[in-house]
């Protein structure tokens, strides 16, 4: 049975000037799927999620969430559809309490216009509290509920990534694109990050579509990767058809020796 | 975990309840509105309740520009633009509308005076041409809303400032204020031009009072709160704080900037309808020139971008610092100019930053107190 992919992405590219960034990149992800995009520095990953989300508009190729066709849409927009995203260098509403932050991005499925918002009608103190109701179970799933009147800009690094998390899931989004999620984590806090990213799947429905560079946790966690270098996909597969893949050792882990085994310490950081 | 939509169909607020807390904010600003009117006016005399009357046209538009400067983070300078649209088109409707409907009634002399009594029907015109002014104020917001799509700090600045200075620039080319007895068998619009030019709006009918300032000082709070504590408000913050991410949370920035210049615009009309109207004042374009559009911009700094009772604070405080020291208002630039520069070092959020007066720690440790006395 053909099911209806949550994402599909055919043959993006965009050029900035005359540096190709991303060439004919396509993806498929399945209602609650978990893949990776790996590669080296510059590859152009971040500039697939930018495409995906439509911060930048492909040149060519398009995009489907749930079957319905989101390229050439504002990023606001696509939101709406039901992506949401993580960034690789964070972007909290700072100044705001992190319960608020989570608030912001639950209230995109609010319904209430400016009156009702001023007259405080039953529809509107209904919505307000049931955000703030989600918004906190939230918080308490990414463990970080004690934290929720604090000022998003004062809370440690690790807790900021998960605030993040939190705050995309709160749009009720059917694909979540997590942009690094564990960059300058312990070890134990990656372990904590890999066990949550796997549970948020069944959890909230969700399919998750992650850029990260700590080989042992995509390799761990990843159904299927797709591997880019200079903005072209060089190889699609398992983890396992990955770490054999002779133009992915030559091209982006070089030394052959350390790419078996799944070790998840070793590249940790690399 | 369960969805939004799930959750609000699960709650079901007492819509009794529910409309006596929209409602009693409003009632009960009313009525504070009336016992300044009646009672803390009187027993201040007419030199305090002047300065009363003042604060709140201070605070109409400190915390109206707030909307966009505090909440949406884009940085105008061209409040005293919307300020002057509504005060003009409020103060053509009910010069040259008092001659046309109520006639003679309200002539002495050469000069249009105030007609009928409290919420008579003089007054009920000039609340309409408040909101007439308002409105076109907030229409003028859209056409300056609109570059604020490309232009980001600095240069939305430019933008602003031009704007007010186009606006004083149109005003001071128009003709000059026609006489009642001239008035006769031309139509409204036909004075449209007539309402000054450089030499100012004279002889506008006295119709603010302690009563309709306030009023419209708590409406204003009312929908600032509101605003600031909702969702709409927090999608503003948002914008503020960063744009990006706020577009990826499915927030229309276009949009909600747009929104609070209107917003802004609607109530900076307000105020220059309400600075139209006050006795002893005179409409004119050097008045509400970029002079007056720092004034204000003042005390949104100063009090804190984005924080409501800051904002009051700082208007208020601003407005009676310069009554206190008149014999050196000369130098009130130079005080205003070492006061931002001061604040600007040791706080740059401004007093209260993004916080109101009730998150400060010293409040909660007042109020605690205060609960803990009233305990047994």
């Amino acid at each position: 049975m053909i099911t209806t992919a949550a994402l599909e992405a055919k043959g993006l590219s965009i050029a900035f000037g005359g540096l190709k960034a991303v060439a004919d990149f396509s993806i498929r992800l399945e209602p609650r799927a978990l893949q990776g995009l790996i590669g080296p520095n510059g590859a152009g990953k971040t500039t697939v999620f930018n495409l995906l989300t439509g911060v930048y508009q492909p040149d060519h190729g398009e995009i489907h969430l749930g079957g319905h066709r989101i390229d050439g849409h504002k990023t606001s927009a696509i939101a709406r559809a039901g992506m949401a995203r993580t960034f690789q260098n964070i972007r909290l509403f700072g100044e705001l309490s992190v319960l608020d932050n989570v608030r912001t991005g639950a209230s995109v499925r609010a319904r209430c216009g400016f009156l009702r918002t001023m007259l405080r009608s039953p529809l509107y103190l209904a919505e307000e509290r049931a955000i703030t109701e989600r918004s906190l179970e939230l918080l308490n799933v990414l463990g970080i509920a004690h934290r929720r009147n604090e000022q998003a800009k004062s809370l440690p690094y690790g807790d900021q990534r998960r605030l993040e998390i939190a705050r995309a899931l709160a749009t009720e989004p059917q694909v979540l694109l997590l942009d690094e999620p564990v960059a300058g984590m312990n070890t134990q806090e990656k372990r904590a990050m890999r066990g949550l990213i796997q549970s948020l799947r069944e959890q909230f429905s969700v399919a998750v579509f992650l850029i990260e560079h700590d080989m042992g946790l995509v390799m761990d966690i990843c159904e299927t990767i797709t591997v880019l270098d200079h903005g072209e996909t060089i190889a699609v597969g398992s983890p396992a058809e990955i770490q054999n893949d002779a133009r992915v050792i030559a091209a982006y882990l070089g030394v052959p020796e350390e790419t078996d085994g799944a070790a998840p310490a070793a590249d940790a950081g690399a | 975990m369960k969805s939004l939509a799930e959750r609000v169909a699960a709650y079901k607020p007492n819509p009794l309840l529910a409309g006596l807390g929209s409602i009693w904010p409003l009632a009960a600003g009313i009525a504070v509105a009336v016992l300044i009117q009646t009672v803390v006016g009187p027993a201040l005399g007419p030199v305090y309740s002047r300065l009363l009357l003042e604060i709140g046209i201070a605070i109409v538009l400190a915390v109206s520009l707030n909307v966009v400067n505090g909440f949406a983070g884009q940085f105008s300078i061209g409040h005293a633009g919307f300020m002057m649209i509504g005060g003009y088109a409020a103060s053509w409707l009910t010069y040259y509308g008092s001659i046309k409907i109520f006639g003679a009634a309200t002539i002495s002399g050469l000069q249009v005076v105030r007609y009928g009594g409290f919420l008579g029907a003089g007054d009920l015109l000039f609340l309409a041409s408040c909101v007439v002014g308002a409105t076109l104020a907030a229409v003028a917001g859209i056409i300056v809303g609109l570059p604020s799509l490309r232009l980001r700090g600095d240069y939305l600045a430019i933008v602003t400032l031009g704007f007010g200075e186009i606006v004083r620039a149109l005003v001071q080319q128009t003709d000059t204020v026609l006489y009642p007895d001239e008035v006769a068998g031309k139509p409204m619009l036909a004075l449209v031009d007539n309402v000054g030019g450089a030499l100012g709006f004279g002889d506008v009918p006295r119709y603010t009072t302690l009563f309709y300032v306030y009023l419209f000082v708590v409406i204003l709070l009312i929908a600032a709160y509101r605003l600031k504590t909702s969702t709409k408000g927090r999608a503003l913050l948002a914008v503020r704080e960063n744009e990006i991410a706020a577009e990826a949370m499915g927030i229309n920035a276009t949009r909600a900037k747009v929104a609070a210049f209107i917003l802004a615009a609607f109530f900076a009309g307000i105020g220059g309808a309400l600075f139209a109207h006050e006795p002893g004042t005179q409409l004119n374009p050097r008045e509400l020139g970029f002079q007056k559009s720092i004034d204000i911009v003042i005390m949104v700094v100063l009090g804190g971008m984005g924080s409501i009772t800051g904002v009051v604070a700082a208007a208020a405080i601003l407005t009676v610092l310069p009554e206190l020291f008149r014999e050196f208002s000369e130098y009130r630039m130079i005080v205003y100019a070492l006061a931002l520069i001061i604040v600007m070092i040791l706080r740059p959020q401004g007093l209260l930053g993004i916080k109101e007066l009730w998150d400060l720690q010293g409040w909660h440790r007042l109020t605690a107190r205060l609960r803990r006395k009233d305990a047994p």
